[in-house]
């Protein structure tokens, strides 16, 4: 549904987006993760037409999203990173306005809309003014404006951004299922690593190439496994074993032995069963989508200071007011 | 090419929030009238009555014109706060022509000022005009075009600004001296030749020329109209062209 060949996007000195690639199935979920700064809205505003690529090819649906832009602009519904509601205008006022700019037919409309207010449970609300509303209501009601033209593809640029740990967990429930519920695929953007866990692949971008992509769980394989903590009845002496049991090495650190396994689960009850030295108690840890980004660049992903991120951000400004000008 | 569902919904939009913000109703009416009655009234006993027309008749036609420059300039640098607040991004990637999104935010500029335009137009027999009704429908055409005119240069200013800190410069140093700089307060033939140079560049200036046509053509005085009516309308059709087909240019750029 959505194909990216070598893409570059240059502004003045600055590469935000240095040659990526990839391709994104009909009705998945793809997350496009990395730290602030890294090249992920760059991207979304070349697939979105708002910016045309240095050099290299996006396609949706067939259609080059540079040479065909309303062909593109049809097919795509999008949740931008800042809100681009009309906080002066009501949520059906907001949705119809969509509406029409998106030449839905006249019969059905208004049938969309109400539907569309149901869906994010804003029917109660619909005739209140946006500035009225918390920013997860804010955000609900973008998304249920992406849907209302039944794009192909659902843009969603850091939509958890600024929300509490609540309207988060309500919109990823309700973010998961839309492919199913609107045939949609969707394309999001996210540096809180967590949260992308519900993505069928993931490609992760640094510094404006893609540095690692595949499943959340091919990802996480890559770490090397689970890691198993273990507190025994005599610590020394069930190292020793495990290490003739198992061919693998064990560590200790502040009583507990820990060794790092392929599979975890199947590894628990196996040492139980084999070791001789009685299993006082038993943790197992399973690698995150951090642990990932750790492993490939050596630093948390939120460590990446917001700062660096937002120089970047600054200067592409300054960069393009300068362009616009000229 | 203008797609007519984005040009009706833009208008539709402008109109929504605009009889929504009373405040900004009640001055975009106010203003005008103070002009009119404060400083029109007062500068009555200064400026001796030759012909048949009092100053604050005479200047009625400029303060129409005020009322056009005022608002139609408000409503296109509106798209400044949209671009900052970031509703222009939903209109840019919607599947519309950037000219239908320029049309349509001139089209609201015009219809919104020409309403206001004739609600101080309501105010000719407060101040001993005589003006028909032949006469009254002329002088909207006239706020219709002028308007439009107006509104697609605001959309070319606004496109160079990013943010609404520039708001007082373009009041400061654009909109001011358009307005004074229009025959609005003083007729264009009185002006020093510099000054009816720049007159004569403002596309303000045969807006009102054309209003004052219509509101006293028997005048033949000082005060009397300064170019020919068909003159006027020449000018601020080709203005409203021009303007609107560089505005148009200023929105296709991408970054």
């Amino acid at each position: 549904m959505i194909r990216v060949e070598n893409l570059v996007r240059k502004f003045g000195g600055i590469t935000a987006v240095d040659g990526i690639n990839f391709d994104v199935e009909d009705r998945t979920i793809f997350g496009f993760l990395g730290p602030n700064g890294a090249g992920k809205t760059t991207t979304i505003n070349i697939l979105c037409t708002l910016l045309a690529p240095t050099s290299g090819k996006a396609f949706i649906n067939g259609h080059d999203c540079h040479t065909e832009s309303s062909e593109v602009r049809k097919d795509i519904g999008i949740v931008f990173q800042d809100n681009s509601l009309d906080k002066d205008l009501t949520a059906r006022e907001n949705l119809v306005f969509h509406a029409h700019l998106y030449g839905v037919e006249k019969a059905q409309r208004m049938a969309r809309v109400e539907d569309a207010l149901k869906f994010v449970d804003l029917y109660g609300r619909a005739d209140d003014l946006v500035k009225t509303f918390s920013g997860g209501m804010k955000r609900r009601l973008e998304v249920a404006r992406g849907l209302i033209h039944r794009p192909k593809v659902l843009f969603l640029d850091e939509p958890t951004l600024g929300l509490d740990p609540q309207s988060r967990a309500n919109l990823w429930e309700f973010i998961t299922d839309l492919p199913r519920r609107h045939e949609v695929t969707i394309f999001m953007t996210t540096h809180y690593m967590e949260e992308s866990e519900v993505c069928g692949m993931i490609a992760i971008i640094d510094k404006g190439r893609i540095i690692a992509s595949g499943s959340p769980q091919q990802l996480k394989n890559t770490v090397g496994g689970d890691v198993v903590y273990l507190k025994t009845s005599d610590n020394r002496k069930a190292m020793e074993e495990i290490r003739g049991l198992f061919h693998v090495e064990p560590a200790e650190k502040d009583g507990e032995i820990f060794i790092t396994a392929q599979k975890g689960d199947d590894f628990v009850p196996e040492v139980i069963r084999r070791l001789s030295e009685r299993v006082l108690a038993v943790r197992m840890q399973k690698p995150t989508l951090n642990d990932v980004f750790l492993k490939l660049t050596g630093k948390e992903i939120r460590d990446e200071t917001v700062a660096a991120g937002d120089d970047i951000k600054q200067m592409v400004r300054a960069y393009r007011r300068r362009s616009d000008r000229g | 090419m203008i797609e007519a569902n984005a040009v009706y919904v833009i208008v539709a939009r402008e109109y929504k929030r605009f009889v929504r913000e009373r405040t900004r109703l009640v001055s975009a009416i106010a203003r005008p009238l103070v002009w009119l009655f404060l400083v029109g009234g007062g500068m009555s006993r200064l400026v001796p009555v030759k012909g048949g027309l009092s100053y604050m008749q005479f200047i009625f036609p400029g303060i129409l014109g005020m009322t056009i420059l005022f608002s139609a300039i408000f409503s296109s640098i509106s798209i400044i706060w949209d671009k900052e607040f970031g509703f222009m991004k939903e209109i840019l990637v919607a599947p519309i022509s950037r000219f239908s999104v320029v049309v349509g935010k001139a089209m609201s500029g015009m219809l919104l000022s020409t309403i206001q335009a004739a609600v101080i137009l309501a105010f000719f027999p407060l101040l001993g005009l005589d003006v028909g009704f032949f006469q009254i429908i002329g002088c909207l055409a006239v706020c219709l075009v002028l308007a439009f005119a107006i509104a697609a240069f605001g959309i070319v200013l606004a496109s160079f600004y990013e943010s609404y800190e520039s708001f007082s410069v373009i009041m400061n140093f654009i909109v001011m001296p358009m307005f004074f700089l229009s025959g609005a307060m003083y007729p264009v033939k009185l002006m020093p030749s510099i000054l009816q140079f720049f007159a004569r560049l403002n596309p303000l200036t045969y807006g009102i020329d054309a209003l004052k046509h219509l509101i006293f053509p028997l005048e033949k005085g000082a005060m009397s109209a300064d170019f020919t009516l068909a003159a006027d309308i020449s000018v601020m059709a080709v203005a409203a062209l021009v303007f609107v087909l560089l505005g148009g240019k200023a929105f296709e750029r991408k970054g």
